[in-house]
């Protein structure tokens, strides 16, 4: 039963990394940068909620929605502002520039918030359940972390196998010259992707600060550390590694909390996506690129 | 005995059979052309003949020794340089530079005496540095040995290349597709190149090329192939009047 | 042969230039110091500028010159300064000469984590890109997750390990405990100064461009610039990765043993030996122009000593900091600016076709 519980939380602790590794994921795959600066769109994000729920005192529903469309806009600014300057500029330029977004994002919300820790109230309003005489007990957050994670990944698997945009997406993450030959728009391409992954990283902020109710300016870093992790684990640039590699990376983590250490738990998930990554250099879903002599 | 001897050499890429029952024998001091259409497969049996692919089966043989299941590295330690159809420069080293390090394993001296700047270090280099300007005055490179290597012209950094692979002080040197992109001139320029170092360093060359006044003029022996497969072998001659041969070049 | 001369004399004469700023920063350091013309803010930057310096240019060598992506430096960094503090603390009383005691731990502290940069090599140096990145990462993440949890103490019967708590040592009565987990090390032996970081600069500038300019540096480089190419002419890529990696994490240790002994008590935060402590240094590396050991330190010293100079901004000088390493990578890379910046230099029409030091932004790719 105790197992069942770890379980369960890892998997909805998962669901969130997935989230934010799908934000990651995406934009390597169609930018082929590495977005340092994604995790802290997470905190934004929970901020937005912050203010518009405890501080204007207007309904957490409204503070989510509202958050999801700053972080998409805010996402979209980012693009446009930060990186698409540099779309021929070496990687490790981009991912400089990354680093500096996410210093400034932490700063800012440091000067407008303060930097001590805010408890952050919970959006979600669903009893727990109580299975097996109240021996396994899953919170609401849970519950719903786990629910919203699956809608989404269909959703969004479903949006880019069957809708234009999301071929188009596909289709530039493939050969961006070629994409670009066949009529599309490479920059709204990815100025949609940026869109999408802050998106997401607005639910997955509101679900963690939910389920983790402190919020202070660094609470999207190590997430963001974590989700990246996630990403590369299932193979970088794949939609479907990314959700198998945030769960498996949850899962792990919290079994390794509940079965060996809590202060050790880091270590162990960095160690499994060593081992991982050294038998799979591509991760678990990755693509092997062969280059041609 | 023949330099190279390859035996019924075969690889196989998942249900494709890229290469099949190839044989070559090319004495030391030729000069010998490979030619074939597009895809016929040139390219990997230089692939193979370096250690980037491992073949399916068959042996090849360098001076009687067998080289299957070598490294890369090893293959070039037993004598056997290449080019790239696909230029493959040292693109942000110097030209020089290029060149020392295709000397890498024939004048060397310790990490060790290299950081303290031991006595063996600036023999060494010197040693090096009058080999490689020696190198790179044959192809007429000296002027630039101090330029940034993706800076040259197109028909010089095919040269440098030739230069980095005769560095390393090879038995057999394999050139693909040399005179790609060159104009008539500098095609002329690069045939005389060609038999110059053969002549100066009694080289042995094997070469893929499109350009026919280039293998024509220079290759004494020719190998045809077409979809993996041998389509004519012999003097170069001969084989260029083969009626199969012709046909598999201007189609029917 | 005038031309070899002149390819011999481009890069001796980029090297001298970096020994000339070094030493003209150290006189000015040391004039400023003797007439106490020097602020109390600066003295005590003097060392951890030293340090952050090797980092860049130790650092540099793994990216800049091996084309190779690292964010765990600051791992080793954490090994250097833990053993060497450790060494220290313990043998304080053993070796009553402080330069004796130093010199060994500054030994100690690079070799230990030049070993661990080796063993971590081995397996990691096959993998490429973003891939080394993140594993490079969780390695440096992993050495400063285990270092909080490690209890080490000592008495007659030797070390005593463990990961749980200082009571598991079970130490004798005449025992002392000398790592306490997230505690660290307390009661180091202050033996850094601006002279000894100084000198220690020195030799790693001196083993980086001697490296950079010898067969083992062309030899990384060659990897670099093409890998397939340089197996091609034989260069055993494992074997100089290596090395360079090697080398690399014993600089990345001596920064630490600095950084240690510049302190009476070390712990290991994110700050300072987390991700980001990798991820600042990288930032040392690519402001500075990747590949250029000048260049790195130039970095290092100015945005190290930014947020210094900024404190008087107080809150909004990290903000400042942020904005400022966006500017500057997007002018970097502004194709109108550079092409600008082209035109007015003239030197630079003659300069840029030439190989120098410093590389081209795809220097990574």
């Amino acid at each position: 039963m105790e197992f069942l519980s770890y379980l369960v939380s890892g998997i909805s602790l998962g669901s969130i990394y997935a989230l934010i590794a799908l934000g990651y994921t995406m934009v390597y795959g169609i930018a082929k940068m590495l977005n340092f600066a994604h995790g802290d769109v997470i905190m934004v994000g929970a901020f937005v909620i912050f203010t518009v729920s405890t501080t204007w005192g207007l309904s957490p529903v409204v503070g989510v929605l509202i958050s999801i469309v700053f972080c998409t806009l805010f996402g979209m600014l980012i693009e446009k502002v930060a990186y698409k300057p540099l779309r021929k500029a070496s990687s490790l330029a981009v991912l400089i520039t990354a680093i500096g977004v996410s210093y400034l994002l932490q700063n800012a919300a440091q000067l407008i918030f303060g930097s001590s820790t805010k408890s952050f109230t919970s959006v979600v309003n669903i009893p727990a359940l109580r299975l097996f005489d109240g021996a396994l007990v899953i919170s609401g957050e849970t519950i719903a972390t786990i629910i919203i994670s699956i809608i989404i990944m269909i959703a969004l698997t479903l949006f880019i196998n069957k809708t234009k945009p999301g071929r188009a997406m596909l289709a530039v993450a493939e050969d961006r010259g070629a994409a670009q030959l066949m009529g599309i728009n490479v920059n709204a391409t990815i100025s949609l992707t940026f869109a999408i992954g802050s998106g997401l990283a607005a639910v997955a902020g509101a679900l963690l600060c939910s389920a983790y109710p402190a919020l202070s300016p660094t609470t999207g870093a190590m997430p963001g550390i974590k989700a990246f992790t996630a990403a590369v684990f299932g193979g970088i640039g794949s939609i479907p590694g990314a959700m198998i590699g945030g769960i498996l990376l949850g899962v792990i983590e919290n079994l390794s909390k509940g079965y060996i250490s809590t202060q050790l738990s880091d270590a162990i998930v960095f160690a499994v996506l060593i081992i991982v990554l050294l038998v799979k250099p591509t991760g678990i879903l990755g693509k092997k690129i062969n280059e041609k002599v | 005995m023949a330099l190279l001897e390859v035996k019924n050499l075969g690889i196989q890429f998942g249900g494709l059979r890229a290469v099949d029952e190839f044989n070559l024998e090319i004495e030391k001091g030729a000069l010998y052309g490979l030619i074939g259409p597009n895809g016929a497969g040139k390219t990997t049996v230089f692939n193979m003949l370096t250690g980037v692919y491992k073949p399916t089966d068959g042996d090849i043989l360098l001076d009687g020794k067998s080289i299957i299941g070598k490294s890369q590295i090893d293959i070039n330690k037993m004598g056997i340089a290449r080019t790239f159809q696909n230029i493959r420069l040292f693109r942000q080293m110097s030209v020089l530079d290029n060149v020392k390090v295709g000397l890498h394993n024939q004048i060397k001296y310790s990490t060790v005496s290299g950081i303290l700047k031991l006595p063996s270090y600036f023999k060494k280099e010197k040693e090096m540095n009058e080999k490689a300007m020696s190198l790179l005055e044959v192809f007429d490179l000296q002027g630039e040995a101090d330029y940034l290597a993706s800076n040259l012209p197109y028909g010089k950094q095919r040269k440098l290349e030739i230069a980095r692979a005769l560095a390393t002080n090879p038995k057999l040197l394999l050139l693909d597709e040399p005179a790609a992109g060159m104009n008539p001139n500098e095609t002329a320029e690069l045939m005389e190149t060609i038999q110059f170092v053969r002549k100066e360093f009694d080289m042995t060359v094997l070469l893929i090329e499109h350009d026919m006044r280039l293998v024509s003029g220079i290759c004494e022996d020719l190998t045809v192939l077409n979809f993996g497969k041998v389509l004519a072998q012999g003097k170069t001659s001969e084989v260029l009047k083969n009626p199969e041969v012709i046909t598999a070049y201007l189609g029917e | 042969m005038a031309k070899q001369k002149r390819v011999l004399k481009q890069s001796t004469k980029s090297d001298f230039i970096t020994y000339a700023m070094l030493a003209v920063a150290f006189i000015v350091v040391e004039v400023l110091t003797f007439t106490g013309n020097i602020s109390s803010l600066l003295s005590g930057l003097l060392v951890p500028l030293c340090a952050y310096s090797i980092l860049a240019v130790s650092l540099n060598l793994v990216v800049g010159i091996l084309g190779d992506l690292s964010l765990g430096h600051a791992g080793f960094m954490c090994i250097g300064a833990y053993v060497s503090a450790f060494f220290s603390v313990t043998c304080a009383d053993a070796i009553p000469q402080t330069w004796l005691r130093f010199l060994i731990a500054i030994l100690l502290g690079g070799t230990v984590a030049g070993i661990f940069g080796f063993l971590i090599g081995i397996p990691v140096l096959r993998l490429k890109g973003d891939y080394l990145a993140i594993v490079t990462l969780a390695f440096g993440e992993i050495i400063k997750n285990i270092v909080n949890l490690l209890f080490v103490g000592i008495d007659e019967n030797g070390l005593h390990v463990s990961l749980e708590s200082a009571n598991a040592l079970n130490l004798t009565e005449n025992g002392k405990v000398i790592i306490k987990g997230a505690l660290g090390i307390t009661g180091t032996p202050r033996d850094a100064n601006f002279v000894i970081g100084f000198i220690l600069l020195v030799i790693t500038v001196f083993v980086a461009l001697n490296l950079i300019n010898s067969r083992t540096g062309r030899a990384a480089m060659s990897i670099r610039d093409n890998r397939i190419a340089a197996e091609s002419v034989g260069i055993n890529v494992t074997k100089y990765k290596l090395i360079v990696f090697s080398v690399s994490a014993f600089f990345a240790g001596i920064a630490g043993v600095l950084y240690a002994h510049n302190l009476s008590s070390l712990t290991a935060t994110t700050k300072n030996f987390g991700y980001n402590m990798s991820i600042m240094i990288l930032v040392f590396v690519v402001l500075g122009g990747i590949g250029s050991t000048r260049g790195s330190i130039i970095a290092a010293v100015i945005l190290t000593a930014l947020p210094e100079v900024l404190r008087g901004l107080n809150d909004y000088r990290m903000l400042i900091y942020a904005i400022v390493l966006i500017l500057l990578m997007l002018a970097n890379n502004n194709e109108k600016l550079n092409a600008y910046k082209e035109k007015i230099s003239i030197t630079n029409l003659f300069k840029n076709k030439k190989a120098g030091n410093t590389l081209d932004k795809e220097a990574n790719s």
